[in-house]
């Protein structure tokens, strides 16, 4: 294994996935001649050539309709949006269209095609670009939503996504990108089915479910709670639509409480579907209501003292356990 | 918005409650949790906690009326806002809102040294509330089944104290709102914490609960000592049988019947039984014993029954339990429809039912609904024994060894055999005379035992 980082492994992902499939093709906003506006592509139109790296004008409806044209018609898009923020100009492509195609013909065109791009807030880009939209992606049937949080997962989940004969919104972190993680190398295939959640700290005492940037902030978390003998156990569903309940549930079943983590607003998050769920099936296993720590339900501020504030803290996990073990 | 306030199901059976006093006055703002009334129910005088912000405008109900579940009994609202449109509705019968309150299961001292209720003092409302404010056994229905009832628990916390056989009404919750959490019920099931709530309720606990929950909480001791003796931690059987038969003997009243039998024509069919059958199964005495308790039951059908407070419940269908001895305890199998089935599938069945019990196999249904118990010890050669009552059947046949005695007959002493018999009655359900029938039914049946195949 190879410690690499996130935008390496997601680099590594696509680049496989095109050396496999000559259908499979990236297209966006300077994906090609300045390698990404994250560097996620890095080197790869020297690889593949302007026929399958296309730099895209700055119309995200045009390019990400487009897409879905080429995956009805036999290839396998990857739109990247420059940030997921961009999303929302061409969310009518990926709502109306991508999730919906496959049902209204009949089951005669398969979208297979692959949105990914950065997501979440990153570093003073204030309130337009620092948004968690994936709860929004997430109520929609017909895709499948993918949210990996570290380098290992990143790939795996990547080229299962690329593979996948449906729609798939692959959030990736935007300040991820220099994490790093141990990757499969050589020519050994590192795939992660979707839908499979994975236990990244086992505990016994809460269990802290976390997607993305949020299992940093909750290993760190557990890490400090550790300390004072409270072991948390993080899980990390990874994909949140199909969503792996059971993983979840087994890890209540364990602990018996529950703190969900997400950097998104907390009407109608996500978050709250989980907490649907987890009571559903543990009911008689909680000793305390399930507790969510989200960012706070304004848009986001530009200083950093309040952008750092509004988002969910190790301090703000570290208080949400202390609730639920009724410690305080 | 003023709105009507309805009285609160605050025991898991109440269908309607006397408001025994008000603990707060017209008028009085009240927030979430405070007390304003005690209410007697079918189980013990309960507190009636408001979960309503407000004030209280106007009692609809004064001290000692009796008010059905749901009814109003007053009207919450802000100060100074107009209340007559709302008792209209509530006098015309209007509904009142689901009523909710958090009730705490706890008997309350009579309110004879308290200030008396501020509504209209009327001689009626002082006068009646006396005699009904008598402490009241605490609520059986909360530990009896294991079921928690309303107490402020989370739901793992009374999911562990089913496990563990501990009465949640025993232990001090130490999470918010006092609600009792995991490491509460792990510190009483250690022996710990599992205090008496608050000096002021003491003399009202009624004596016997102390000695239930001291059987269900005391926890194995581990002091020194010197080899005089050891402690074997109970089950979860062992706490359930000493629960259920403390809860038997302490709350119903039993008496005890018992008739001698000629089985002399009971072993000859019963042998005549075994030669049919040859090595297709054998019959036992006790299996003619269930068929005959079961037909005894179909002709004297009111000790087929139980008492249910306010009525006496009568059994359409006879289901038979049999106690079976197992390592470490006892279950008792039922056997369905006994008045119905041939004397040959009621051995085959309690055969299966005893065996499977042994290795501790048996389901819930097998092991619930009988209707009338049936206990032998006559294979450990006890001559006689009384049996204690298996709630809430209000019968059970204790059944003795089978003897070899001399008996006069014609004025001639010859030998005989006899079987003795006790039946053990619930005297609120079974009188005197009316067992004394059921056991003459049940003799008929079994000295003439050809009428069991009939």
């Amino acid at each position: 294994m190879a410690v690499i980082s996130y935008r390496e492994a997601l680099n590594q992902a696509m680049r496989e996935e095109m050396e496999r499939d000559a259908n499979v093709f990236v297209m966006g906003e300077e994906v090609g001649h300045y390698n990404g506006a994250y560097k996620v592509t890095q080197g790869m139109l020297q690889r593949f050539s302007e026929r399958r790296v296309i730099d895209a004008p700055i119309a995200e409806m045009g390019f990400a309709g487009i897409g879905v044209g080429a995956a009805m018609v036999g290839l396998r898009p990857i739109v990247e949006f420059m940030t997921f923020n961009f999303s929302l100009v061409a969310i009518d492509q990926i709502v109306n269209n991508a999730a919906k195609i496959y049902q209204m013909s009949g089951g005669q065109y398969h979208v297979p095609i692959v949105f990914r791009g950065p997501g979440g807030p990153a570093v003073q880009v204030s309130s337009q670009h620092s948004q968690s939209l994936e709860s929004f992606y997430a109520h929609v049937p017909g895709l499948k939503v993918v949210m990996p949080s570290t380098a290992f997962d990143a790939k795996g989940l990547l080229k299962t996504a690329i593979r996948d004969d449906n729609p798939v919104v692959f959030i990736e972190g935007e300040t991820l990108y220099n994490t790093t993680w141990e990757v499969p190398e050589g020519t050994e295939e590192h795939l992660i089915p979707i839908g499979v959640a994975d236990v990244k700290r086992e505990g016994k005492d809460v269990t802290l479910i976390a997607w993305s940037k949020m299992v940093w902030t909750c290993l760190d978390a557990a890490k400090a709670l550790a300390e004072e003998g409270i072991e948390c156990e993080v899980v990390d569903p990874r994909t949140l639509r199909p969503l792996d309940v059971d993983t979840l549930a087994t890890s209540v079943q364990k602990t018996g409480r529950c703190v969900i983590v997400e950097v998104g607003w907390p009407v109608a998050g996500y978050g709250a579907e989980v907490a649907y769920q987890i009571q559903k099936r543990c009911m008689d296993a909680l000793d305390a209501p399930i507790e969510r720590v989200t960012s706070d339900d304004v848009p986001m501020p530009y200083a950093k003292n309040l952008e750092d504030e509004v988002q969910p803290q190790v301090k703000d996990v570290v208080a949400a356990v202390r609730r639920v073990l009724y410690l305080d | 918005m003023a709105q009507i306030l309805g009285l609160p199901k605050l025991s898991p059976t109440m269908e309607e409650g006397v408001l025994v006093r008000w603990t707060k006055k017209e008028g009085d703002k009240v927030s979430p949790g405070d007390l304003i009334a005690e209410v007697e129910t079918d189980k013990a005088n309960m507190d009636f906690n408001i979960e309503d912000e407000g004030v209280l405008l106007k009692f609809l109900v004064q001290a000692g009326e009796t008010v059905k579940l749901g009814a109003p009994v007053a009207i919450i609202g802000k100060a100074g806002e107009d209340t007559s449109a709302l008792e209209a509705q509530a006098k015309s019968g209007g509904a009142a809102p689901a009523a909710k309150a958090e009730p705490k299961q706890e008997a309350k001292p009579a309110p004879k040294a308290e200030a008396k209720p501020a509504a209209k003092p009327e001689p009626k409302a002082e006068a009646k509330p006396a005699p009904k404010a008598e402490p009241k056994p605490a609520p059986k229905a909360a530990s009896g089944n294991g079921a928690p009832g309303k107490l402020l628990a989370s739901p793992l916390a009374k999911s562990m104290a089913i496990e563990l056989g501990i009465d949640l009404r025993t232990v001090t919750g130490t999470g918010p709102g006092g609600r009792i959490v995991e490491r509460d019920v792990k510190a009483a099931a250690d022996g710990g914490a599992a205090k008496q709530p608050e000096a002021d309720e003491e003399p009202t606990q009624p004596t016997e609960v102390k000695a239930e929950t001291a059987i269900a909480v005391r926890a194995p001791r581990r002091e020194d000592h010197d080899g005089d003796f050891e402690d074997v931690a109970t089950s979860n059987m062992r706490k359930r049988i000493a629960q259920r038969l403390t809860e038997a003997s302490r709350d119903i009243p039993q008496f005890y019947l018992m008739r001698s039998l000629d089985v002399a024509p009971l072993l000859g069919f019963r042998e005549r039984l075994n030669t049919l059958l040859g090595d297709k199964g054998k019959v036992s005495v006790n299996d003619l014993v269930i068929k005959a308790v079961a037909l005894a039951l179909r002709r004297v059908p009111e000790c087929n029954a139980s008492w249910e407070g306010d009525a006496i419940r009568r059994y359409h269908r006879v289901h038979i339990g049999v106690a079976v001895a197992i390592e470490d305890g006892l279950v008792t199998p039922v056997v369905r429809d006994a008045d119905q089935k041939g004397i040959g599938s009621i051995a085959a069945e309690v055969r299966d039912l005893a065996d499977r019990a042994k290795k501790r196999q048996l389901k819930g249904p097998e092991i619930t609904g009988s209707t009338f118990t049936v206990s032998n010890l006559g294979m450990f050669g006890i001559e006689r024994f009384t049996a204690i009552l298996n709630p809430p059947e209000a019968g059970i046949l204790a059944i003795g060894g089978t003897l070899d005695v001399p008996v006069v007959q014609n004025g001639q002493v010859v030998a005989g055999k006899r079987m003795t018999v006790t039946m053990t009655c619930d005297h609120r359900v079974i009188d005197g005379a009316l067992g004394a029938k059921w056991l003459a039914a049940f003799a008929e049946l079994l000295e003439h035992p050809e009428s069991l195949a009939l």
